[in-house]
């Protein structure tokens, strides 16, 4: 039962960006699995491979870039292995994307109308009449007022809300499995944040899609997320439901990550900061990527990779301090 | 009870935007007014657009104001006196990457304000003020002849912060100071605000539209919509009981970052988008995305009004 449930599957992904200064480990080692019906968050800084993790999944990598080694697989066919051809049919079909900038990604010289009839001509088999009329519905649905009007608009003639709620309509026009929502909210203000990741909530349960959001902002993860998974370094280090790694954070930089965020509970008290500056990804350490940043980091730690540890049956954490709080704990049990 | 550092009464700034044959007045700020005391620090926040920029950059007469005095130290700021009146107010830039000159060294980004007023009397004094700077916001003495390049995102904005620092100003205005950093970063950069206060006395006038950030930082939080100040408070006090609609709806909606506390929050969802600062509503400029609107909202303008504890609010049906 639990096969036909999960529609992807990415098995120990590693994407490379080949550059002029060296090879870049973006994206080193990542798993996860995706079910119906779930939203999967994808949290991290910038640069810690979350983006290209994405874009990895929908195989729209810059030509620099290349899959050096995992699988991706949809329905359990590994989509690395498809032709462009069938990808193609894969992009906006089975699987659609949202971009973090509403204001880039529409066609500036092309009225919102045809960029959204495009994509459903596209991938379904309505013709004529049934595309415009699917297209407005599709704007009704994400609550753009007076859509027949809207549809001859260009881009440029809506603010940027606007424009992101019709990349959601064009998104999910064609009814995806999934969707990749990378940063959506990230370029919008408060207020409008709030009316899209309502929308995208109530979209959600209406057509039962799974969502994977990438973000770096933990407020909108906490409100979003079934699982979360914590990306530094192009690493996982650590995954789980929401509730285990909000209140039973395991790895030390996910601790310090909750520790560095202002809250209302916390008004008069300092902020604890992770020290240090963010790694270089062009000379990954040897072990722990948040070694060098690390309070707790001991000599293991920089000498070795760690692996993912149960924690419990919702959470798995890689770091070397579970490793040792365990070893003790089974020390004093002896 | 710390002195007052800072007045700004009705406070105008407007913007000719050509359109054809007319000349529209784009009203960026309308008529602000606030006050900042020595070493304290006021946040401002509001949606893009709202004209919280602007009003930093007014304060520090980068635009020339429309209307309305800016008053420093009991002195009003003048065209005449500018000068002389920016070796006490500093500016901290939002972008650290293109508010900072690639093509200058750090020693020389930092020693700049120091040659334009003319700070030092020997090359050796001026390194040595320009060393110490960098030693107050944590970066190595040997990083004074890099280039800019070669720093890391908060590295580059406490660089920013050294420079606004060199002239020693008794109040700097953080225009989204912090908002293009990491969250680790950004909690660095943060906590050495609040050190720098501690240590210097400065006041800080906090612009940014993260929340969060903002309620940490300030003592006092000023709301602005549309070019106005639509309420005014001591933070604890706003961020518990707000009493402006625009600002209830603007808590409701700050996403937080406990998922317990996320699933049981009731969301004040606005509906629609911001009016365009072109075609500015008649009376209260929030009346067309507010629940409790009324024909009076239409008609006239709220005042700021005081309603008790030093919280003031804009508006006529709360």
């Amino acid at each position: 039962m639990a096969d036909e449930q999960r529609l992807l599957s990415v098995q120990h992904l590693c994407t490379s960006f080949f550059t002029d200064n060296g090879e870049v480990h973006a994206v080193n080692d990542v798993s996860f699995d995706l079910d119906k019906g779930k939203i999967l968050g994808i949290v991290g800084e910038s640069g810690s491979g979350k983006s290209v993790t994405a874009y990895t999944v929908m195989q729209i990598l810059a030509d620099t870039a290349k899959v050096r080694s995992g699988h991706i697989f949809f329905r359990g066919e590994d989509l690395l292995t498809w032709p462009e051809r069938k990808m193609r049919a894969f992009r906006g079909k089975r699987c659609s994307i949202i971009f973090q900038d509403p204001m880039t990604s529409l066609n500036p010289v092309f009225t919102i109308g045809y960029q959204l009839c495009e994509a459903i001509r596209l991938h379904t088999d309505r013709k004529g009449d049934e595309v415009k009329a699917r297209a407005i519905e599709m704007l009704r649905l994400v609550g753009i007022n007076d859509p027949d009007k809207r549809l001859k608009q260009y881009p440029f003639e809506h603010s940027g809300g606007m424009r992101q709620r019709v990349m959601i309509a064009m998104a999910l026009a064609c009814e995806p499995d999934i969707l990749i929502a990378d940063e959506p909210t990230t370029a919008l203000d408060v207020t409008i944040q709030a009316q899209i990741l309502e929308l995208m909530q109530d979209l959600q349960k209406q057509l039962g899609m799974a969502i994977i959001l990438v973000t770096h902002d933990l407020g909108v993860i906490a409100e979003m997320c079934d699982e979360i998974i914590v990306l530094y370094g192009g690493r996982v280090c650590e995954r789980g439901t929401a509730d285990e790694i909000f209140y039973n954070p395991c790895h030390e930089y996910t601790k310090g990550l909750l520790r560095s965020i202002p809250s209302v509970s916390t008004m008069y008290e300092r902020l604890v900061p992770i020290s240090g500056t963010p790694i270089n990804m062009l000379n990954l350490p040897k072990g722990c990527a948040f070694c060098t940043r690390c309070d707790e980091a001991m000599q293991i730690c920089i000498e070795s990779v760690p692996d993912e540890l149960v924690i419990n049956e919702n959470h798995k954490a890689a770091c070397w301090c579970n490793v040792r709080d365990r070893k003790a704990k089974e020390a004093s049990a002896e | 009870m710390s002195e007052e550092l800072l007045r700004v009464e009705h406070l105008k700034q407007y913007f000719p935007i050509r359109s054809g044959f007319k000349t529209l007045q784009l009203k960026a700020v309308d008529d602000v007014s606030f006050t900042i005391n020595a070493g304290e620090t006021l946040g401002l926040v509001g949606e893009s657009g709202c004209g919280k920029t602007t009003v930093g950059r007014s304060v520090l007469r980068l635009y020339k104001p429309t209307g309305g005095k800016v008053i420093f130290d009991g002195t009003e700021v003048t065209d005449r006196n500018i000068k002389g009146m920016r070796r006490r107010m500093q500016m901290v830039f939002q972008d650290p990457y293109s508010s900072l000159d690639p093509r200058m060294k750090v020693e020389n980004i930092i020693g700049e304000p120091l040659d334009v007023h003319g700070l030092y009397s020997s090359k050796e004094e001026r390194r040595e003020k320009v060393l110490k700077l960098m030693e107050l916001v944590g970066l190595n003495a040997e990083h004074a002849t890099r280039y800019v390049h070669e720093f890391s995102g908060g590295q580059r904005q406490r660089i920013g912060i050294a420079r606004a620092l060199a002239v020693d100003p008794s109040f700097i205005v953080c225009d989204e100071a912090v908002s293009a950093l990491d969250v680790s970063i950004q909690a660095q950069v943060i906590n050495m605000f609040e050190d720098l206060q501690k240590q210097l006395g400065v006041a800080y006038l906090f612009i940014a539209h993260d929340l969060l950030v903002v309620q940490h930082i300030s003592k006092r939080i000023a709301v602005m919509y549309l070019g106005h100040i639509v309420e005014v408070a001591d933070s604890y006090e706003l961020m518990s009981s707000p009493i402006h609609p625009y600002t209830e709806s603007l808590l409701s909606a700050v996403p937080i970052p406990d998922p317990k506390t996320a699933r049981n929050m009731k969301r004040i969802v606005l509906e629609g988008d911001v009016p365009s600062p072109l075609k500015m509503p008649s009376g209260c400029p929030f009346r067309t995305r507010c629940r409790y609107c009324t024909e009076r909202c239409a008609a006239e303008t709220p005042e700021l009004t005081d309603r008790g504890n030093g919280h003031f609010c804009a508006c006529w049906e709360k």
